[in-house]
């Protein structure tokens, strides 16, 4: 069937004949500041490559969006880059941080994840106390008195746009948040920690528009702060919040970019198609 | 047929059998606690059974099957906790884990009667431990152990993965997420199987015949050091439970009111295990409300 108001779309007009099959931007190293990079980066599941040819840079205090089709190796990407693959997959090849090979045996992973924090798609917030939900990782690990947790704790909800809110039920359960509110809770606790990255995966897909709408907004406050790399399945979402984009397909990168240029003049003929819907 | 008409039958026919079972429990518990609860009183409760006249009653029995049950409770519940943290949060999908697992499958399905030969063998002749209630607790928890596994198994993998990732991304090691967050969050449903398979291992009979005895030496309640002979706490006299008592009376019983102790113990042991289970789903609920502070 054949919809009358569909409107085809050919791999655009001012996508040359000589299109390149890949673009990576380059970042100058005297202008912009790298906080994390990949090099040669390779996951494997079992015998199947999930990623390969993954070599991206990415800029310090800006948003980064990975887009891509279901099974393009964006998550894959994004969860090598703290270790959380560890368990399922294989990974090869370097991820620099700070001049440091994080992807090698002797690195403690429970460190450098305080480090490079991550939120997950759906909502995760422990069976505790909206309070505890933020301080538990802290004490774990250090000593702090009751006046620095309240700070922290009122800092990082405020960050997370959601302080006034859960200001008067601290103590209640974090499971009686709805779902934008959980979510922004999660990145609260994420923020507690002072990470220097934050890697997010598809932190508003399991969200209605208005509490997707809130997370971004606390994103964007973020940012001037926080590195902010974000997999996102919403294309208006990686236009509108970020600040480069890299195009996944079928495990490889295929366009890396300012934001900007891949939504409006996409070097790669198959970054055009993708962002303006032929597939995916 | 239409598929309306075959649905409305099928539910019907569903509807049917949840009943019979319903109806067949009814009648049990009904039959038994009619017979039993006029039988009841402080003294059948409290007093030691009497083996050639009547007026004996089963308080001696009745404290042997709690002390054997806490004891067989305190030795399983660490080992299957620990077994069941290893196999849910720990165990990767291989060979020494699937060996594990079948283990576990076998032990539970082994006859609880051959479980108490075996004590009897290995405990009571071979260990020299005698007819105690040591080796009836080791029994029980040999009996025990596998089932509470299982249950305490399913408690945690109930917990979402969510949640383990929530942990791991937040910088913690896998213990510490098992331990603050995946253990916290299971506890009402671990509780609720505990307490479940408390109520199994009080009404168990065949696998304590031959490890706890068949007899029960009156005992002193004013001793309660458990090195000496007479007193409830030691743990190497011989211990007939409830549940042994009411298979060896209605065998062997030759008291002139056999029938009324009989049902009156089976009522007792109802009642118990009834209680175990009511209370096993409120515990469970009130537990989960104060540890998630909801």
């Amino acid at each position: 069937m054949t919809n009358p108001n569909f409107e085809f779309k050919p791999a655009s007009d001012f996508i040359r004949e000589d299109a390149p099959e890949r673009y990576i931007y380059n970042m100058d190293a005297d202008k912009h500041e790298i906080a994390i990079s990949t090099h040669d980066l390779q996951v494997f599941y079992g015998d199947n490559l999930a990623l390969s040819e993954g070599d991206l840079e990415f800029e310090r205090y800006k948003i980064t969006s990975l887009i891509g089709a279901s099974g393009s190796g964006k998550s894959t990407f994004l969860r090598s880059l703290n270790r959380m693959n560890d368990d399922v997959a294989t990974v090869n090849g370097q991820i620099m941080y700070r001049g440091v090979d994080i992807n090698t045996k002797n690195i403690d992973v429970y460190e450098m994840r305080r480090h490079i924090g991550m939120v997950f798609q759906r909502p995760n917030p422990f069976a505790k106390s909206i309070y505890d939900n933020i301080t538990f990782a802290l004490t774990q690990r250090g000593n702090y008195t009751k006046e620095q947790l309240d700070e922290i704790v009122e800092t990082s909800l405020k960050q997370a746009a959601l302080w006034d809110q859960v200001k008067d039920e601290l103590n209640k359960s974090a499971l009686a948040l709805s779902g934008g509110q959980a979510q922004r809770l999660v990145i609260a606790r994420a923020l507690a920690l002072k990470p220097d990255i934050l890697l997010l995966d598809e932190p508003s897909s399991a969200l209605d528009p208005i509490s997707s709408a809130q997370v971004e907004d606390t994103l964007i406050e973020l940012k001037n702060q926080y590195t902010i790399i974000i997999v996102t399945h919403n294309m208006q979402q990686a236009a509108r919040i970020s600040d480069y984009t890299a195009f996944f397909h079928l495990g490889k990168v295929i366009e890396y970019d300012l934001t900007r240029k891949i939504f409006t003049r996409p070097k790669v003929a198959l970054t055009n198609d993708y962002i303006s819907g032929n597939f995916g | 047929m239409k598929a309306k008409t075959a649905d409305k039958i099928a539910t019907g026919f569903i509807y049917a059998i949840s009943g019979i079972v319903a109806l067949i429990l009814f009648a049990m518990l009904s039959f038994i606690l009619v017979r039993g609860v006029p039988h009841l009183s402080w003294h059948f409760l409290t007093s030691p059974a009497r083996a050639f006249e009547a007026g004996g009653g089963v308080g001696v029995q009745l404290f042997n099957s709690f002390y054997l049950l806490i004891l067989a409770m305190v030795i399983s519940f660490p080992i299957a906790l620990g077994a069941a943290i290893y196999l849910n949060e720990y165990a990767k999908k291989n060979y020494f884990t699937a060996i594990v697992r079948t283990a576990i499958e076998i032990l539970s399905s082994l006859p609880s009667v051959v479980v108490g030969l075996f004590g009897f063998l290995l405990f009571v002749v071979q260990f020299k431990l005698g007819f105690s209630i040591l080796s009836g607790a080791i029994a029980l928890t040999l009996f025990n152990l596998p089932l509470l596994t299982r249950s305490i198994e399913t408690s945690l993998a109930q917990i979402p993965d969510l949640q383990r990732e929530a942990g791991s991304a937040l910088g913690l090691s896998r213990w510490e997420t098992v331990l603050h967050v995946i253990l916290p969050a299971a506890v009402p449903s671990i509780v609720t199987g505990v307490v479940l398979s408390a109520g199994r291992v009080f009404g168990e009979a065949a696998a304590l015949i031959y490890t706890a005895g068949q007899s029960a030496p009156a005992l002193n309640f004013g001793d309660w050091n458990p090195f000496n002979i007479s007193s409830p706490l030691n743990p190497m006299r011989p211990a007939e439970t409830l549940a042994v008592h009411i298979w060896k009376i209605n065998s062997e019983g030759i008291m002139p009111d056999v029938n009324a102790v009989s049902a009156g113990a089976s009522a007792v042991l109802i009642i118990v295990v009834l209680l175990f289970n009511f209370s096993a789903r409120k515990l469970g609920m009130k537990l989960y409300k104060k540890l998630t502070s909801s």
